[in-house]
């Protein structure tokens, strides 16, 4: 099970890097997907299915799917391969990737020498997950409840095709 | 069952996290940001999950599902305002979006 493991980390790595480096925004997202059904093999292994299951629903089904509409919708041409390709030069992503190189060291170096005792993953089961969702953690699901309304509201309200109303001292941009 | 040490699943949240980083930071389209972003929550609820394996609690699964659920509102968001952007500007390059500075 750990070889597996680890073969699953690489691919997410791997998966991942490649989404960040794409071009061609569907590209992108199919990599994507990659990278979050690895990740849910992941959570099945460190003992966790119903976050499994959910990853592959809500994340690789529902909010991928809600890009991939969206980049239909955007409907993005030859030109913007162009100049995606031209943005994606060496000198804009070299300094940003030698910083997070160097913080990627520091952590490396804080997790080996954090001396947790090693083993003993279990399976968390989805009745203690649920017991505590609905026990102690009521109001945070209460207000989770709230979020997805307001977040449903909100874009349905800024989605809303509306016809360019300029402030009146912005006429001019017209 | 499995042996995978917490170090190691610390590791590799932190290998995603930044490399979602460097794609917040050097990608201009916005919708590549979009996704950057979501890499990085991902990466954070997959932080929660190891730890919550390791010491045998709930509530490690409990915070991923908060995640997931702020994760949904906010590329719901998100895309109605890059759909909007794409109307207004006809493009998704970010650096446009500088408006309020003159």
């Amino acid at each position: 099970m750990n070889v597996i493991f680890y073969i699953t980390a690489i691919i997410a790595i791997i998966a991942t890097l490649l989404v960040v480096t794409r071009t061609n925004a569907v590209h992108a997202l199919l990599y994507l997907i990659v990278s979050l059904l690895s990740i849910s093999v992941i959570f099945f292994i460190l003992g966790a299915p119903f976050i499994a299951a959910l990853e592959v629903i809500v994340y690789a089904g529902a909010i991928m799917i809600l890009f991939v509409f969206v980049v239909m919708m955007l409907n993005q041409g030859k030109e913007s391969l162009k100049q995606e390709k031209e943005w994606f030069k060496i000198k804009n992503w070299v300094g940003p990737s030698i910083l997070s190189l160097i913080l990627l060291i520091e952590l490396i170096y804080v997790f080996m020498s954090l001396d947790a005792p090693a083993g003993s993953t279990g399976i968390v089961d989805t009745h203690e997950v649920s017991a505590s969702l609905f026990g102690p953690y009521i109001l945070g699901v209460e207000m989770v409840a709230m979020l997805l309304m307001t977040a449903t509201v909100g874009a349905f309200h800024i989605g809303r095709e509306k016809k360019n109303e300029y402030h009146r001292y912005l006429k001019k941009e017209e | 069952m499995v042996t995978v040490s917490m170090n190691t699943g610390l590791l590799l949240a932190s290998i995603l996290f930044l490399i979602g980083l460097v794609g917040v930071l050097t990608r201009r389209n916005i919708l590549f940001i979009l996704m950057s972003i979501e890499i990085m929550l991902n990466a954070t609820g997959l932080a929660f999950i190891v730890a919550g394996a390791h010491w045998l609690q709930a509530d490690g699964q409990v915070m991923f599902l908060f995640i997931l659920a702020m994760a949904a509102a906010e590329v719901a968001l998100g895309l109605a305002l890059i759909l909007q952007m794409h109307r207004q500007h006809k493009t998704l390059d970010s650096n446009v979006l500088n408006l309020l500075k003159d």
